[in-house]
C-alpha cells in the first residue's frame, strides 16, 4: 500500500491546467504543422499559419492558446494499492483546478446553475471521471474542454440493423453539423457501444488519445481512416472557410453493448485540442 | 483581396465589402457575448439606452482571459457568433453595421445584414493568442459584474478578419466549403 497526500493532486491538477492551456502535445503540435503543407487552399494555409504563430505566442508571451480555457474535465485513475491521505480527493481536485485558473489568468466560464447562470468565478467544479485500476500509481489527465465545439457534439441511439454504415453517416452528420462552429480543424472523439452514458464518455476519452495513434482494433482503425479520409473531402477547412483540412484525427473506441442497441457518441474538438497528463 | 478598413464602419465601405474580403480592421469595436445580448435586449424593452450607440459600429463577439499584470488583455478570440442570433437582427436595425464572431448564422440575421447595408466578419477561431496581439486598449464600459461577459470597448489596429456575409446576401461558409467539396458524402 502506497500512500500519497491529496495535496500532491491539488499542486498537479493546477499546473495542468495551466500547461495544457499554453502549449498543446507533441502529437498535436506535429499534425497541425504538416497540414500547412498538405492543405490546397491559399486561405485554408494562411489560416494554418496564423495557428503556428497563435501557438508561439501563446507559449512565448503565456497567453492561452485560446480565450476560452474550457470546462475542465479531469480523468483520475486510482490503483487500488493507494491510500489517499490529507482530505477529501474531490475538494483536492477542484482546488487545483481553483489555484490553476487564478493563478494562470485562465478565463472563469462556469456558471453555478445551467439556468440560473451565475458565474463562479473560479471555474470550479471540474468535471470528474474517476477510474480505479490496478497498481499503485495515481495518473491523472486534465482537458480543458472549449464549448464552441463541445456544444457541437451528439449522441445517436442506432438500431443495430443500422451497422457500420449507420455509425459513419451519423459521424459525417455530427462533423457536416459542427461545421465552421466548431472550429476546424477539428479532432473527432466516437463512442461506439455501452450504454447512452459511456458512449458519450468513451468519445470524450477518445479526443485524449494521441493524434497519430491509431486503434488497435483492425476494422475500428479502418473505420478512423476512411472517416477522416470523407471528412477532409467535405470542403469545410480550416476555420470553416473552405479547404481540404478539416480534421486532424478521428479516435473511435468502441465497448460491448446491449443486443437491442448501437449507441454512438460523437464528441467534437477543435484544433485546440488540450491535455496534460501525469503519472503520480 | 486584402483591405484595410476603419471602423466604426462608414455605410460606403460596408457596402463595398464582399464575402472572402480579407481585412484588416482599425479603430473601435464593443465586445458583448450572450449575457450582455441579453441584457441589451432588456434595457430596450424597457426603453432605456444601450451602453453603446449602434450607429455604424461593429460588436466582437469575444469574451477575454483575464490580462496579466502590465498587459492590455488576455487570449481576444471570436466566440460562437450563432448564440447572438435572436438578438442580432434587432440591433442591425438600429443602426449595427457590423458582428465579428464565427460560425453560422440564422436566415434572419443574413437577412438583417442585407436590409441594413451590414457585414459579418470571421476572426480566425482559436487563435486568441494572436488576435489579441491586434488590440491596443481595452476598457470595461457597462455590466462589469458580468465578468468575462461584459461590455469592452477596445481600440484595434490592424485586426484580421475575413468577410463571410456581405450586403449582397453572399455566404463565404456556403461558397468555400462547394470549391474544395471532393465527395458529396455528407
Amino acid at each position: 500500500m502506497r500512500t500519497l497526500n491529496v495535496s500532491e493532486i491539488t499542486k498537479n491538477i493546477k499546473e495542468m491546467c495551466i500547461e495544457a492551456n499554453h502549449f498543446l502535445s507533441d502529437d498535436m503540435k506535429c499534425v497541425l504543422r504538416k497540414a500547412v503543407e498538405t492543405e490546397e487552399a491559399p486561405l485554408g494555409r494562411q489560416i494554418l499559419r496564423q495557428l503556428q504563430q497563435n501557438m508561439e505566442i501563446a507559449g512565448e508571451e503565456m497567453i492561452p492558446i485560446c480565450q476560452d480555457t474550457g470546462m475542465a474535465v479531469v480523468f483520475i485513475e486510482i490503483g487500488q494499492d493507494v491510500h489517499l491521505e490529507g482530505g477529501s480527493l474531490e475538494d483536492a481536485i477542484h482546488e487545483g483546478v481553483r489555484q490553476g485558473y487564478a493563478e494562470g489568468f485562465l478565463r472563469k466560464s462556469v456558471v453555478k446553475d445551467p439556468l440560473l447562470r451565475e458565474n463562479t468565478d473560479d471555474n470550479t467544479p471540474a468535471v470528474i471521471h474517476y477510474e480505479i485500476v490496478t497498481g499503485d500509481q495515481v495518473t491523472i489527465t486534465v482537458a480543458p474542454k472549449g464549448f464552441g465545439s463541445e456544444n457541437m457534439s451528439r449522441v445517436f441511439m442506432l438500431k443495430p440493423a443500422d451497422g457500420i454504415e449507420g455509425v459513419k453517416a451519423a459521424v459525417l452528420t455530427a462533423v457536416k453539423d459542427a461545421g465552421p462552429n466548431a472550429c476546424p480543424p477539428m479532432v473527432v472523439g466516437v463512442g461506439i457501444g455501452g450504454t447512452f452514458e459511456k458512449c458519450a464518455l468513451m468519445a470524450k476519452k477518445a479526443l485524449t488519445r494521441p493524434v497519430d495513434e491509431r486503434s488497435s482494433i483492425p476494422y475500428v482503425r479502418d473505420m478512423e481512416q476512411e472517416l477522416l479520409k470523407k471528412i477532409n473531402a467535405s470542403g469545410i477547412g480550416p476555420a470553416g472557410l473552405g479547404g481540404t483540412t478539416t480534421a486532424l484525427a478521428v479516435n473511435i473506441n468502441v465497448y460491448p453493448t446491449h443486443i437491442a442497441g448501437l449507441p454512438v457518441a460523437v464528441n467534437i474538438c477543435c484544433h485546440v485540442n488540450r491535455h496534460a497528463v501525469r503519472v503520480l | 483581396m486584402d483591405k484595410y478598413i476603419k471602423v466604426p464602419l462608414s455605410d460606403k465601405d460596408a457596402a463595398d465589402l464582399r464575402a472572402g474580403d480579407y481585412v484588416y480592421l482599425t479603430g473601435i469595436v464593443y465586445t458583448a457575448r450572450d449575457a450582455a445580448h441579453k441584457r441589451m435586449k432588456e434595457a430596450l424593452e424597457k426603453g432605456e439606452q444601450l451602453p453603446f450607440k449602434m450607429q455604424n459600429n461593429v460588436i466582437y463577439y469575444m469574451g477575454p482571459s483575464p490580462s496579466r499584470p502590465g498587459r492590455v488583455i488576455g487570449s481576444a478570440g471570436p466566440t460562437t457568433a450563432g448564440r447572438m442570433d435572436k438578438y442580432a437582427p434587432e440591433l442591425l436595425d438600429s443602426g449595427l453595421k457590423g458582428m465579428i464572431g464565427k460560425g453560422r448564422r440564422t436566415q434572419e440575421v443574413k437577412d438583417a445584414v442585407v436590409r441594413n447595408g451590414a457585414v459579418y466578419f470571421a476572426a480566425v477561431g482559436g487563435a486568441g493568442a494572436l488576435l489579441s496581439q491586434s488590440i491596443i486598449s481595452s476598457e470595461v464600459i457597462a455590466y462589469d459584474d458580468l465578468g468575462t461577459e461584459a461590455v469592452r470597448k477596445l481600440e484595434i489596429k490592424d485586426f484580421p478578419v475575413i468577410v463571410v456575409m456581405d450586403s449582397q446576401g453572399n455566404d463565404l461558409y456556403e461558397t468555400a466549403i462547394q470549391n474544395y467539396c471532393k465527395e458529396s458524402v455528407m
